[in-house]
């Protein structure tokens, strides 16, 4: 029996997990990272246009702070965000950039003096601030009313994912390469660690941990078209769901982006339009502002994805061998504007579409890109029914962005969540002692061996790689933009009727070692008990919100829905999850529910609203002028909730460094 | 230029070898299939092992050409392969993984290793002054050219193609490569790094470093994201050859 100790057990090698590796190693704990592939080829590298911290330091970032991207963030959510936990993120973006400024990504910087920029399809001069020259910049990105993205070029996660591989490399953090998590050990109330395959040889070990943490990222590989590296197919949330004790939040919240290539499903970035480009119909006209007056191509990502499938329905798509699409206009950004800030972008249109996007534009569609929900953690990211097992980034719902994330705001998250969870993960080994329940792991590695076994040496004949299609088939068809009760509904069925299947898996190539068909085999009876989540939560749903969009309940409804989905899956033997909900509470809200400043603008209010909008009136009225950060902390109070070292006012140019920045 | 037209028959020569698996020889297979519109490699290789044959170990993650996990030997010459045309290589395709890295199966080679020691060994991340930074402050500026430039370096993305092009890589298993060069180029040039071309001559002022370059510049030729790594070479053996005399 193969057993290996340490303290920290991070499953996913990606910019949350190597982050929060760093956090708790910087505190004296020993950590393993463990990763299905060379860290540094992560998912997270392919963030390309940003990362949203409310730095303010360009013009048209001037009276940007937390407050405002705390607003941004809350509408972009459809109010289905903890606020809480998106006030603690807001806070510790800032000094996320400046971190990973200091650790050598090359961020882009403002230059002082007068630029051309084209906002709202026109060219515009705007000045920079001499005092600004040389901070880093920003971007316009959607659902954000300032310019608050952070970027190197359109690289940045390859930027930052470089950096703080590089970094850990420098810390010493331990990497094991080429294997993955098979399950976790644990005994229904504690976490002791995993199951892990070798993925070269196929050996099995135990690891063995104070802390679990998941950080493998999202689950895009359950759709059939999605911008998602082909690892990210879910594996941590589904290891989590087959404990039978933690459980997924928000599972149906799954983000199209609007601007996927056509036919290869890459992403071209928000970038794109936040620089000014702009979409396109077979007219060549200009359709956004007839759907969205107030924001246009920069309303929130479901909003201008749903409304891009609106304006295909009404017949107004381009025809191509591939199925319809629509334009990304980005030639009046001009050349130089192109190679220099969108040269990921001109390189994905040279060589997938061989398309010149300085003089052609880009063939584009809406597909799935993002998991909103995840492993359901506390504000400190430790599961609240699981202890001892943590998640940050995509894998986790401690749930900053409720049923629609900001674009710019996923990349922050996973440096951010990297930081505040790696602090609480240190907080929680100091106070516990290594305990090896041998019975248990030697129990979860034998029954881990006895499914591998089977599968190789069963009887089975289904094929794993159909069984995979038809699932992705399926929730592309019947669980994406346009949910309806009825197709949903036949996903439910079709998906139980796979995972059926499923059980009967049959493996040819009898290789122990590196094995694709067993790999896919084992994945496969995972990932549709993790579509199952999703569909299932979406047919359960019965109101719109966010990027969950039912056309027989078009409406948001708080009073019936201001609620978190908690998928969970106790007996094995299951063909359903079990489906609970958790209420959030309107009355601790520092932004109660409202419109969101774009998209529909009828729902069903919560009784709680009104009281606590008048709650919040007359504390403003107390208040009146005051500091920001006082109302603020009347309203709601957070800064308990962050660690120590990560809590303290953010210097800006608008805002110097006085008393509110020292240090408590 | 080929001239593969989308229905016709192309076939993939693809060298097969588990070293995991003691009975096994090193062998050609081929597989014929139709080019099909837009038809990749990743396409290509995936359609073999989804419908042909479900042991082909191969490498992708993102598919698109920014994660550099899937170089190969394409035609002789490395690539990637998720970006590569088909019908830009077609109609015969000799596949092969990248020489020099430890292999793993078939197409599949241990690059993260590779590129993990030598990371190690050149210290590739920003050696700062060791002080606790306060987050709350204004960042330290920085010129916008000078980040451009840093970036400009910053772009590698570990592939394996230039080790695998590289004669001096093929004859000294230490050599760190053109991808190890222009680490050392990028934080020469990034201010937040306080190292000296002392420090650096201490990491490759030697036949494993730039003195081992041949400048065969198969390197400058093969990099799937155009760095300027002759002109990276070429700047850094001459700062070496500086701090070597003085």
């Amino acid at each position: 029996m193969k057993v290996i100790y340490t303290d920290v057990l991070v499953i996913g090698g990606g910019l949350a997990g190597l982050r929060l590796a760093i956090a708790a190693r910087r505190r004296g704990h020993d950590a393993i990272v463990l990763s299905l592939v060379p860290p540094k080829r992560s998912h997270s590298k392919a963030a390309q246009g940003g990362m949203q911290a409310s730095l303010g330091n360009v013009i048209k970032g001037q009276g940007d702070n937390e407050d405002v991207h705390f607003e941004d963030t809350v509408r972009g959510s459809d109010w289905a965000a903890d606020q809480d936990v998106v006030r603690m993120f807001v806070n510790t973006a800032p000094k996320a950039v400046r971190e990973l400024a200091a650790w050598g990504v090359p961020w882009s910087r403002i230059r002082k003096g007068d630029r051309t920029v084209i906002i709202n399809g026109k060219q515009v001069t705007i000045t920079e601030r001499d005092e600004a020259h040389g901070l880093v910049a920003q971007r316009d990105f959607g659902g954000t009313k300032k310019w608050r993205t952070c970027y190197v070029s359109d690289g940045t996660g390859h930027a930052m994912l470089q950096a703080v591989g590089d970094r850990a490399i420098g810390d010493g953090i331990v990497v094991h390469e080429r294997v993955e998590a098979l399950s976790l050990i644990h005994d229904g109330k504690r976490c002791f660690g995993a199951v892990v395959r070798d993925l070269t040889t196929g050996e099995l070990a135990a690891y063995v941990a104070k802390a679990t943490a998941m950080a493998t990222g999202g689950a895009g590989r359950l759709y059939r078209v999605s911008t998602n590296a082909v690892i990210c197919e879910g594996i941590g949330h589904a290891l989590a769901l087959e404990t039978g004790v933690a459980a997924l939040g928000n599972m149906e919240a799954v983000q199209f982006h609007p601007t996927a290539i056509v036919p290869a499903g890459i992403l071209v970035t928000e970038g794109c339009r936040g620089d000014g480009g702009l979409l396109k119909d077979s007219d060549g006209h200009r359709f956004m502002p007839d759907y969205e007056p107030e924001k246009k191509e920069l309303a929130s990502r479901d909003v201008v994805s749903r409304r891009m499938e609106q304006h295909i329905l009404a017949g107004k798509g381009v025809k191509s061998r591939f199925g319809e699409h629509l334009w990304l206009d980005i030639t009046l950004l001009g050349e130089q504007h192109i190679k220099r800030n969108l040269r990921e972008v001109f390189d994905i249109c040279q060589h997938f579409l061989g398309v010149d996007p300085v003089k052609d534009m880009i063939p584009v569609r809406p597909a799935q890109h993002y998991t909103m929900g995840g492993v359901r953690t506390l504000p400190t990211g430790q599961s609240p029914t699981l202890k001892g097992l943590f998640a940050a980034g995509e894998a986790a719902c401690w749930d900053m962005h409720g049923f629609n994330r900001l674009g710019g705001n996923s990349v922050a998250e996973t440096v951010v969540a990297g930081m505040i969870v790696g602090e609480f993960i240190a907080d929680f080994c100091d106070g516990e002692e290594l305990a090896i329940p041998l019975g248990l792991v030697r129990e979860s590695l034998q029954q881990e061996q006895a499914k591998l076994d089977a599968l190789l040496a069963g009887q089975g004949r289904e094929s794993a790689s159909q069984l995979k299609t038809l699932m992705q088939t399926l929730m592309t068809d019947k669980v994406g933009i346009f949910r309806t009760g009825e197709n949903l509904q036949l996903a439910v069925d079709g998906l139980q009727e796979l995972l059926q299947r499923s059980r009967h898996i049959g493996v040819p190539y009898k290789a122990v070692g590196a094995n694709p068909e067993l790999v896919t085999a084992y994945r496969v009876q995972k990932m549709i008990k993790l579509a199952l989540t999703v569909a299932y939560g979406a047919l359960t749903r019965t109101e719109s919100r966010g990027a969950h969009f039912r056309n027989d309940y078009p409406q948001r409804n708080d009073a019936e829905w201001l609620r978190r989905t908690l998928s969970s899956w106790p007996d094995p033997n299951q063909s359903l999850p079990t489906l609970t909900y958790e209420a959030l509470d309107i009355r601790r809200m520092e932004l109660p529910p409202g419109w969101r400043g774009y998209g529909a603008k009828d729902y069903v209010d919560h009784p709680d609203t009104a009281v606590r909008r008048a709650e919040i009136e007359a504390l403003k009225a107390e208040f009146g002028a005051a500091d920001r950060h006082k109302l603020q902390a009347a309203l709601m109070p957070y800064e308990q909730l962050l660690p120590g070292r990560l809590r303290g006012s953010n210097e800006r140019i608008d805002e110097p460094a006085g008393p509110a920045a020292q240090r408590p | 230029m080929s001239t593969v037209k989308t229905g016709d028959k192309i076939r993939l020569h693809i060298l097969r070898f588990n070293p995991g698996n003691p009975d096994e020889e090193p062998r050609m297979q081929t597989f014929e299939l139709e080019e099909a519109d837009g038809m990749t490699l990743f396409i290509a290789l995936n359609e073999i092992r989804e419908t042909r044959d479900p042991s082909l170990s191969f490498d992708f993650v993102c598919r698109a050409g920014i994660c550099g996990s899937c170089g190969m030997m394409i035609n002789g010459r490395p690539g990637l392969a998720c970006r590569t045309l088909t019908r830009n290589v077609g109609p015969d395709i000799t596949l092969a993984p990248l020489p020099v890295f430890e292999l793993i199966a078939d197409l599949s080679v241990n690059t993260g290793k590779w590129m993990r020691a030598m990371s190690e060994r050149l210290e590739t991340w920003v050696q700062a002054k060791e002080e606790e930074l306060d987050l709350t402050r204004i960042e330290a500026r920085m010129e916008p050219d000078l980040a451009e430039q840093i970036y400009e370096l910053d772009r590698c993305i570990e592939c394996g193609c230039c080790v695998s092009a590289c004669g001096t890589a093929r004859m000294r298993k230490d050599f760190v490569g053109a991808v190890g060069l222009n680490k050392i180029a990028r934080f020469r040039l990034d201010p937040r790094d306080t190292r000296t071309d002392e420090d650096f001559y201490e990491l490759v002022g030697d036949d494993d470093g730039v003195f081992g370059c041949m400048t065969l510049l198969a390197c400058h030729d093969v990099c799937p994201k155009d760095l300027p790594l002759q002109t990276q070479i070429a700047f850094i053996r001459r700062k070496m050859i500086k701090q070597g005399l003085s």
